[in-house]
């Protein structure tokens, strides 16, 4: 095995696209779930909605690039409405379940041969993405030490990781400031704040619009990425995958989300490509396991750490204990 | 404040005076009209299923002064506060504050419109600290708005007054020692306090107090009805819940009884302490035994059918 | 740089291999075909012969299955269709197949898929290698269906059988048997709902765990009935294991119901990809009562498969609302689901209670997977798929209350069947799921839930 090429290729990883897509991803959900306490379990949904917002507007319609990524960002803001309008006055759990229902519309609707012509199908919609491209300022490959960036990938992580340093910002503003005080005072309790004179419903529906569009621009960077946009990707796993991330990082703190997505991408990366390894080499009998399964293996760990993180370490790495503790009420 | 308005010698004031003087004319029976209103109440109706749990004909709450709201459990009475604050909705009935009809209006609406409530299982943010609590409290920030949150120059400025006057308040409920604590650490009556203080924080005309005594160590009972008697010498008025006569009659100047969601009797402590309907619908058959047993009695009662029942299932069901 | 192309591939792939089983397929031109896949043992069978005919015995046309197995039927509109497969033409490695003739009925613009067992049923198609393919690059280019492929696959196996009967009952009644079993399903979820306050997200995972325990076992040799019954036991015991062991603990520490929840999507992925690495990724099938020729009731057509499911769900159902109102643990159970501080305070013990509500909620969540196995085959994905039309059910019904997850459960069995009247088959759980929105709108406590005190 080596255990070089391994580890190079793992910290690539940290600085990646899937990285800062769950990043922004998981920032919206920060925002929502974090410090409003929404449980936004349709995060895929704003994501799908982002991607297809750019690639309709670009591909079916044949319109302008930037005029698809207003429509992404306003479609992210009309979902938030249509899923905010009925459940924000209900229990928590009904909007756990309507976000959920929601972005299994959005994916079935997506795929569906129905809506094939606007959408096209499970194949989902390609060429949408040269005018991104065009835009790219990097004309050669970067090197840095052992690493080799692609100047398409560059462009991709250039404008991605600004995109992860205006959302991280904005959230650092937001929460030092009397409306991020609020938020949190709702994820307390909200008849509370209710009682002193705010109103809790236009605060809540402000969060899950915010936190929506920051999962639009998670769709709208993979999309570009991959230059295609497909249904299947944002299945209910993408959301959870997001709550693993964010929670892995320490919800409720700035850069939680970022610094949880970085170091899940590297673990995937480092164990998928360990187990590989070992399987090639025979360490590990084909009897249990062979290289098809790794996917299964690294999505059982995710299961198993969000568990464990929870029970052990709730707060995450950059959380704060006592307010875990808090919650022993 | 001085402190001296803590000394319990203030409980017989000039305001109480003016208070109860004020009071003086007013017919002791249920829906009496009262001088100088602060809020009415016609035919407030809440059904739970067949249930008819509030039932309220007319009620009137004078300005000015501390009007204790009492009554067996189950008599609706946090119903009604519910009802009154846009908590819940009524299926019929008009009430007004300040001669505004709040029928409708959101919780927040009437808070803003100055009548600010409390709750029976206190409602301390746990994990914001007691100043973060009490600034929460201040309405009308600009800070509170989504774009100007982004440009801390524009509320800076107003931050700092807001957490001037939110000092003074955690001074005089003796809260200064703890400004930079999580409200969740807080002991129970200190929790009452915070909550009481940050009610204040709204700046409200009429202060609704929901068994602001329950719970609370009796050490620190005296304190707290020293401070609901001084909402008033400040110019307040308040509506308080409470099961414990002995603390109705300190400071009360007027009582409303409540049983089976209708208003069963009105007066003064004294007179209503002694009304026949009140001991009926508090005692029932047990007429021998002392007002203060049976309210034990009913103590212990509630403490089995609401309260851990509510704080085991208050979060999220 | 790969990694996540390549997970979402594995789960398009999973997809697609799901989906060759089924019979709706995307309109990819104006004309209808009929078309399949032929293997055994997960190998392609190719030159094996294929005739469609029209329902009044005109022959339409011949195919032979393709090296991979594939062929394909061209037919001249929507209408019924007599497929019949030419055992003689069979290769002397396969033993024969299950059923040689199969009536089906095809719709405007579909592709319809018509699939022929050979020898001891095995899963569908060949099944991509999981996580090997990224969404850009991957050989199920042409996954066609959704992912509900394999509720279609069985709505349609039973409605083709009966082509030329009046659609709308027979959808009716498909939708009842599936209201029932999703019934049974969701009686666990609610029941835990209500007893602890936890959204159980793992619950779509016990029902996979009967269906699979069943498999397993099946596949050892068991007969499917003895295989059923050990693994309905086997779900109560992993019920009673769960609880003991894993939520029980949680619930004596400081931890908030929110917090379970999210436990509960660990405990779901950890399951459901067990489940991926133990089946693999295809769709597996019991061998016996997988296909069964219908019987005709008056203007129905049902197999006597079934019907016994129908009545089973029937009696449970019954079992589980006469104990809730007459056992004492069931009147325990209501008034824990009630106030759980007050029955606790009255003598009742509360943890024995949940206890047993875990236990036979798991065993029946794992009887109805099993149900849900015979009719549509297992695979991994089936839990996530249950889950959303259970959450349907309940939130439906009442959040919390047992009659309100079985009648909730009845409307979106039926209104998911019959929806495929009007709605592109495809799109019948996005349907379910929008009037599942709009209800809540409405009538935000459901059909039968209480709404609730504030302060």
């Amino acid at each position: 095995m080596d255990w070089g090429n391994i580890l190079e290729l793992s910290l690539r990883e940290l600085v990646g696209v899937q990285a800062i897509v769950f990043a922004l991803a998981a920032i919206g959900i920060n925002v929502q779930f974090g410090y409003t306490g929404l449980l936004n379990f349709g995060q895929a949904a704003f994501a799908a909605v982002g991607g297809y917002g750019v690639a309709v507007i670009v591909t079916t319609y044949g319109w302008s690039f930037w005029l698809g990524l207003v429509v992404a960002v306003a479609a992210a803001v009309v979902l938030a409405l249509l899923l905010g309008v009925p459940t924000l006055r209900l229990r928590a759990d009904y909007l756990a379940i309507v976000t959920i229902a929601a972005s299994e519309i959005v994916r079935l609707v997506g795929r569906s041969a129905w809506g094939r012509d606007v959408f096209g199908g499970s194949d989902g919609i390609t060429g949408f993405s040269s005018a991104f491209y065009d835009l790219n300022p990097f004309t050669e490959p970067l090197e840095l030490g052992p690493f080799e960036f692609r100047e398409r990938v560059l462009w991709v992580l250039a404008v991605g990781w600004a995109l992860v340093a205006i959302c991280t910002l904005v959230v650092w503003l937001l929460m030092r400031s009397p409306w991020g005080r609020v938020l949190k005072a709702i994820r307390e309790d909200e008849d509370a704040v209710r009682s002193l004179g705010k109103n809790v419903y236009a605060y809540k529906m402000q969060s899950l619009v915010i936190g929506g569009v920051m999962g639009a621009f998670a769709g709208i960077v993979y999309s570009l990425f991959q230059g295609a946009m497909q249904p299947d990707v944002y299945a209910t796993n993408f959301t959870f995958f997001a709550y693993a991330i964010l929670i892995l990082g320490g919800a409720a703190t700035v850069f939680g989300p970022v610094l949880g997505a970085a170091i899940i991408w590297f673990s995937f990366q480092f164990i998928d490509l360990a187990l590989r390894g070992a399987i090639g080499e025979g360490y590990i009998p084909d009897w249990l396991m062979d290289s098809n399964d790794t996917g299964a293996v690294r999505f059982m760990l995710t299961g198993v750490v969000l568990v464990l993180l929870l029970v052990f370490r709730p707060q995450g790495i950059l959380g704060d204990r006592r307010e875990i503790a808090l919650d022993a009420r | 404040m001085p402190a001296d308005d803590l000394t319990p010698s203030a409980s017989l004031t000039a305001k109480r005076e003016a208070a109860v003087a004020a009071l003086a004319d007013v017919p002791r029976e249920p829906g009496a009209k009262k001088p100088d209103p602060i809020l009415v109440a016609d035919d407030v109706k809440r059904h739970f299923g067949g249930l008819l749990a509030v039932d309220v004909d007319h009620v009137e709450i004078q300005r000015g002064s501390i009007t204790a709201l009492i009554g067996p459990n189950g008599a609706g009475k946090t119903t009604f506060f519910n009802l009154l604050t846009g908590f819940d909705r009524a299926n019929s009935g008009s009430w007004s504050f300040n001669g505004r009809s709040l029928h409708g209006t959101p919780p927040f609406k009437v808070a803003r419109a100055g009548m600010v409530r409390t709750f029976q299982l206190t409602k301390a943010l746990s994990k914001l600290t007691v100043i973060q609590n009490m600034r929460l409290g201040a309405t009308g920030q600009r800070g509170e708005s989504f774009w100007r949150a982004m440009l801390p120059f524009t509320w800076r400025a107003q931050e700092t007054a807001i957490t001037e006057r939110a000092e003074e308040l955690l001074a005089r409920f003796k809260l200064d020692t703890k400004r930079d604590d999580f409200a969740g650490s807080l002991s129970g009556g200190q929790r009452k306090l915070l909550e009481m203080a940050r009610a204040l924080m709204v700046e409200p005309e009429l202060v609704m107090l929901d068994e602001p005594m329950a719970g609370v160590n009796p050490a620190l009972t005296q304190s707290l009805l020293q401070h609901v008697s001084n909402l008033r010498e400040q110019g307040m008025t308040v509506l308080f819940v409470e099961h414990d006569m002995d603390m109705v009659r300190d400071i009360a100047d007027w009582v409303v009884v409540m049983g089976q969601g209708k208003i069963l009797a009105e007066g003064p402590p004294e007179t209503v302490m002694s009304d026949h309907k009140v001991i009926d619908a508090y005692l029932g058959a047990h007429h021998d035994q002392s007002l203060a047993e049976l309210e034990q009695e009913l103590e212990a009662g509630t403490l089995t059918e609401e309260e851990p029942a509510a704080a085991e299932t208050g979060d999220g069901r | 740089m790969q990694k996540l192309a390549r997970c979402l591939g594995a789960l398009l792939a999973v997809l697609a291999a799901v989906l060759l089983a089924a019979p709706t397929a995307a309109a990819q031109g104006s004309g209808e075909t009929i078309h399949g896949t032929l293997t055994y043992q997960d190998a392609p069978v190719a030159g094996v012969t294929i005739t469609v005919s029209s329902a009044d015995g005109d022959e339409i046309g011949t195919a032979q299955t393709a090296a991979d197995g594939t062929w394909e039927v061209p037919v001249p509109g929507p209408g019924d269709y007599t497929v019949v497969l030419d055992a003689a033409t069979l290769p002397s490695t396969a033993p024969g197949v299950a059923r040689d003739t199969i009536e089906t009925t095809v719709n405007p613009q579909q592709r319809k898929v018509v699939l022929f067992r050979v020898g001891a049923p095995e899963g569908g198609g060949d099944q991509p290698s999981p996580s090997a393919t990224s969404p850009s690059e991957g050989g199920e280019e042409e996954g066609q269906a959704p992912g509900e492929g394999s509720a279609e696959a069985e709505a349609g196996e039973d409605i083709t059988a009966t082509a030329g009967n009046n659609q709308l009952l027979q959808l009716f009644v498909s939708g009842i048997r599936f209201g029932l079993i999703l019934g049974l399903a969701g009686l666990g979820l609610s029941l835990v709902f209500g007893t602890t306050g936890l959204t159980n997200f793992a619950h779509g995972e016990l029902i996979v765990f009967g269906a699979v325990a069943a498999l397993l076992m099946n596949q050892a040799g068991v007969p499917i009935l003895l295989a059923a019954l050990l693994a309905t036991l086997l779900s109560a015991v992993f019920g009673w294991g769960q609880d003991r062991g894993f939520w029980r603990p949680l619930r004596k520490k400081p931890t908030g119901l929110i917090a379970l929840m999210i436990i509960s999507i660990g405990v779901s992925l950890f399951l459901r990809y067990l489940t991926q690495f133990i089946i693999g990724g295809g769709r597996e099938t019991y061998d016996q009562y997988t296909y069964q020729s219908p019987v005709s009731i008056g203007p129905l057509s049902i197999t006597p498969r079934d019907l016994i499911i129908m009545g089973i769900c029937v009696v449970l159902l019954a079992a589980v609302a006469l104990a809730l109102t007459r056992t004492r643990i069931g009147k325990a159970t209501r008034a824990v689901a009630d106030n759980p501080a007050l029955a606790a305070a009255s003598g009742i013990n509360v943890d024995r209670v949940i206890t047993v509500v875990w236990t036979v909620g798991t065993a029946l969540a794992g009887l109805s997977g099993i149900f849900f196995g015979m009719i549509q085959g297992v695979d991994y994905l089936m839990g996530m798929r249950i889950l959303l039309l259970v959450f349907a059910a309940t939130v439906l019904g009442g959040l919390g209350t047992a009659w309100g997850a079985m009648v909730g459960a009845l409307v979106v069995g039926v209104f998911i069947e019959v929806s495929a009247y009007v709605v592109p088959s495809e799109l019948k759980t996005a349907g379910v799921l929008v009037v599942l929105i709009l209800i809540l709108l409405v009538r935000p406590q459901g059909i039968l839930g209480r709404r609730e005190r504030v302060g």
